[in-house]
């Protein structure tokens, strides 16, 4: 692939972390065009916003926090970037009322209780430091993330569904990507995951989260791009299809609607109308295949009216 | 480039975005690693790291195109006119200048100085006709060149070249000749495959139609986008960055003075409003649902108490029961606070779940109430804007009348206030010099729980010629100055 290290070139940074400021390991991308032309490889169009900050996430060692409308492909940019980098995808979908043993690590009780039994003999000492040890350590998707050998793309999804104190948990591993365990002492990365942080705005996020974060706030894709991505997305599409779908779209993003039909919704009804073997849209297809870009029946009823051609009360 | 940068931040923060010394230092350090010749790498690289939220894009966006300006004598302001061009093959000139620019901008502004109005005009409508972005662009400096009358020197912002430019290109009707030549296009196109002259004329279906006009719409926001460009570019060669940011800078969504807003910062604020009520709701329902214990049930403990021997082992809460308030709004729909009024209403009525009961009344000089409105509809805006058609709130003469609408509120639905109900008053009280009636809000500040009044004008403005809110605030729990979005979430927040 082009402009990607080898991820076995990456695994020679021993001690990352220097007084706060973790400092990048081996580049994983050479230039912002690389990362535009091995994401478009991965069947991933990133417009300039897009692959610059993910070239800047990997130089500055910093996570990055990614914004916008539902999907708009957030979550697809993770993955694609774990699938560009060769590295493992490590998730960790958020929900209100998770907390530490859920995100972070748990100790596994049961297996310390059975160590206990097994020797009753043993000094209370050893004891003691025995059954705090890695082995009784149930890691969890960001203390995974950190303790990885192999290269790693971390995804903490939706963040903004945590409650504004669960996202403290989030600080340590973002800034100085080490975890503390009180028992067990600080785990510090071997090597530095690129963090993605997804966000559908429900509320704000904390200071503290998004000072440490670079923003990304991606949108509805411009008619050409999202053009490109249909035609890149949806296998046996005729160009003047893709082109049709895409304009269409547009126009029913500029009326005032509850929700404006998303990517995904956009590619599946670029499928649906694959399946069906239309070739080109009229009025009356689009009308009749409507529901599945739109959600709401105010909304189809509204957007059927508007393409039937009916002019917009101004 | 440091300078650069810091002036930049100290605008970013004059404009109202909140920038933190880590921000700035992640900024500094970002740009080591993007190549200095990348505009829009640039662009995004401190938009990363210092923009942390999408509302606050646009500003900073035009803060950008201010400090990060292209130079050079190419975006001089010239007086004398260069006419030593001769109005030969004028799109080739125009293309090449086009194409010049595009790589590094280096192109002179003197060609086409000699064309007359018609020929700029076609010369754009070809540009948009065949969406060149090149010659859209060297026909937005054309343009621009042409109609601004830019004086150099002048301390005014760009809106008024804008509108001089726009004026005389006239795109309205541009769009309609572009329309009426893609149908008459289409026309013959049909004629043509059925081979028969006399078949009759079939045209656009109503989608392509749509479609087509979307297009043109697109082409025509980018022109004018274009032209927005090259004025502030010329600007800020005249003026320098930090005076033009000055005069460009622009409130955030949130900090809209509601009452001055102009059309344009109307639909801000609206796009604004939705985002705005969901997180309101989704904070208010968490805030219900957690971090409230009740007091200790006493008797619940000593029952389970029983199954540890008497030892209180376990001590039971009572489950706490939130009272939700019920809410009276009563709202001023006169032109002056009309638009204040509705995105009350809208935003009281989006996290209406959080509250027992919504009652909704408008008044000018009669008062209607318009809960029904809100009660049939999801959609809190089509509810707003059928109260503006069809609520029944002139009595005499449409001019505002708070004592008159009062004393019918208290005689038609008085009775109905009870000590749950929080009533909030909407308006800037300019009573036109009626009486005040103050005594209904005395009355009902005896009956509702809490009145609280809230005022968009500056509080500098309260009882200066008509207004008379003093009048009233003496029987309210709270007056309120509520000027921008974020003082509304914020007061509608502490009440739910």
């Amino acid at each position: 692939m082009t402009g990607v290290v080898d991820p076995e070139d990456r695994l020679g940074s021993s001690d990352p972390i220097i007084s706060g400021f973790p400092v990048a390991g081996p580049p994983r991308f050479e230039s912002i065009g690389a990362v535009r032309t091995g994401l478009a490889e991965v069947d991933y169009l990133a417009d300039e916003g897009i692959a610059g900050v993910v070239f800047l996430a990997d130089r500055l060692a910093k996570p990055v926090l990614v914004e916008g409308p539902a999907g708009t492909g957030k979550t697809e940019l993770a993955k694609s970037v774990a699938r560009l980098t060769g590295s493992r995808l490590i998730r960790l979908q958020c929900y209100e009322g998770l907390d530490e043993s859920k995100a972070l690590y748990e100790w596994n009780y049961k297996k310390q209780l059975l160590r206990i039994q097994a020797d009753s003999g043993q000094a209370w000492e050893q004891l003691e430091e025995d059954i705090f040890a890695e082995e009784f350590l149930l890691a969890r998707p960001l203390l995974e993330a950190i303790r990885s050998p192999e290269p790693v793309v971390l995804l903490v999804d939706e963040v903004d569904r945590v409650e504004l104190e669960t996202e403290a948990l989030l600080l340590e591993i973002l800034s100085e990507y080490q975890v503390s365990i009180p028992e067990l002492g600080t785990v510090r990365a071997t090597q530095i995951p690129l963090v993605f942080l997804t966000s559908n705005n429900t509320r704000e996020l904390s200071e503290a989260l998004k000072r440490r974060c670079l923003y990304l706030h991606i949108d509805y894709p411009q008619l050409d791009r999202e053009r490109a991505i249909i035609e890149t997305r949806v296998p046996g599409i005729s160009q003047s299809l893709a082109d049709q779908v895409a304009r269409i779209v547009r126009s029913i993003r500029t009326l005032d609607l509850k929700k404006d039909p998303s990517v995904s919704e956009t590619l599946d009804w670029a499928r649906t109308l694959v399946v069906l073997g239309v070739e080109a849209i009229d009025a009356e297809q689009a009308k009749d295949t409507l529901h599945i870009l739109l959600k709401y029946q105010s909304d189809i009823d509204r957007a059927a009216k508007e393409l039937a051609g009916v002019e917009p009360p101004d | 480039m440091l300078d650069l940068l810091t002036g930049f931040v100290a605008e970013l923060r004059a404009a109202g975005i909140p920038v933190s010394l880590t921000e700035h230092l992640d900024a500094a350090e970002a740009l080591r690693h993007v190549p200095m010749e990348d505009r829009e790498a640039i662009k995004y690289t401190l938009g990363a790291s210092l923009v942390k939220s999408s509302s606050h894009w646009r500003a900073y966006e035009t803060a950008f195109e201010i400090y990060f300006s292209l130079r050079g004598p190419d975006y001089r302001i010239d007086d004398e006119v260069d006419s030593s061009g001769e109005p030969a093959d004028d799109e080739g000139r125009l293309n090449g200048a086009g194409d010049r620019r595009g790589q590094g901008r280096g192109g002179g502004t003197g060609a086409g100085e000699g064309m007359t109005p018609e020929e700029l005009a076609d010369l754009l409508y070809k540009a948009l006709l065949s969406a060149n972005d090149a010659m859209v662009s060297a026909v937005a400096r054309q343009a621009v060149t042409r109609y601004a009358g830019m004086e150099a020197g002048r301390p005014v912002g760009g809106t008024y070249y804008l509108y001089r430019t726009l004026r005389n290109l006239d795109l309205e009707r541009v769009l309609d000749r572009l329309l009426d030549q893609a149908r008459a296009a289409t026309s013959t196109l049909n004629r043509r495959a059925k081979q028969d002259p006399e078949a009759p004329e079939t045209t656009l279906t109503a989608l392509e139609e749509r479609l087509l006009r979307d297009e043109y719409q697109a082409r025509i926001d980018q022109l004018r986008k274009e032209i927005e460009d090259e004025i502030r570019r010329r600007l800020v060669a005249d003026r320098g960055s930090e005076a033009l940011a000055k005069s460009l800078r622009k409130p955030l969504p949130e900090d809209i003075d509601v009452m001055h807003a102009t059309r344009e910062e109307l639909v801000a604020l609206r796009k604004s409003l939705q985002p705005l009520s969901r997180k309101l709701a989704v904070r208010l329902a968490r805030k219900r649902r957690h971090g409230r214990k009740g007091p200790l049930d006493f008797r619940s403990t000593v029952r389970h108490s029983l199954s540890t021997g008497g030892v209180p082992v376990d001590p039971k809460f009572r489950y706490p029961r939130p009272s939700k308030p019920e809410i009276v709004v009563i709202a001023d729909i006169s032109g002056s606070v009309a638009s204040f009024a509705r995105f009350t209403l809208h935003l009281v009525h989006a996290i209406s779940s959080q509250f027992s009961k919504v009652r909704s009344f408008v008044f000018i000089d009669g008062i209607d109430e318009v809960s029904r409105f809100f009660e049939g509809s999801d959609d809190p805006s089509d509810a707003v804007h059928r109260i503006n058609t069809e609520a029944d709130v002139i009595w005499v003469d449409g001019h505002s009348d708070y004592g008159h609408a009062l004393t019918v509120f208290w005689e038609r639905w008085g009775e109905e206030i009870t000590p749950r109900s929080s009533v909030l008053l909407l308006g800037d009280a300019r009573n036109n010099y009626h009486a005040s009636q103050a005594w209904v809000v005395k009355e009902l500040q005896g009956r509702a729980r809490h009145v609280y009044w809230l005022n968009p004008e500056p509080r500098a403005y309260w009882n200066s010629g008509d207004s008379i809110v003093g009048e009233y605030a003496i029987h309210c729990d709270e007056v309120v100055e509520c000027r921008t979005l974020r003082q509304l979430e914020q007061f509608v927040g502490e009440l739910a």
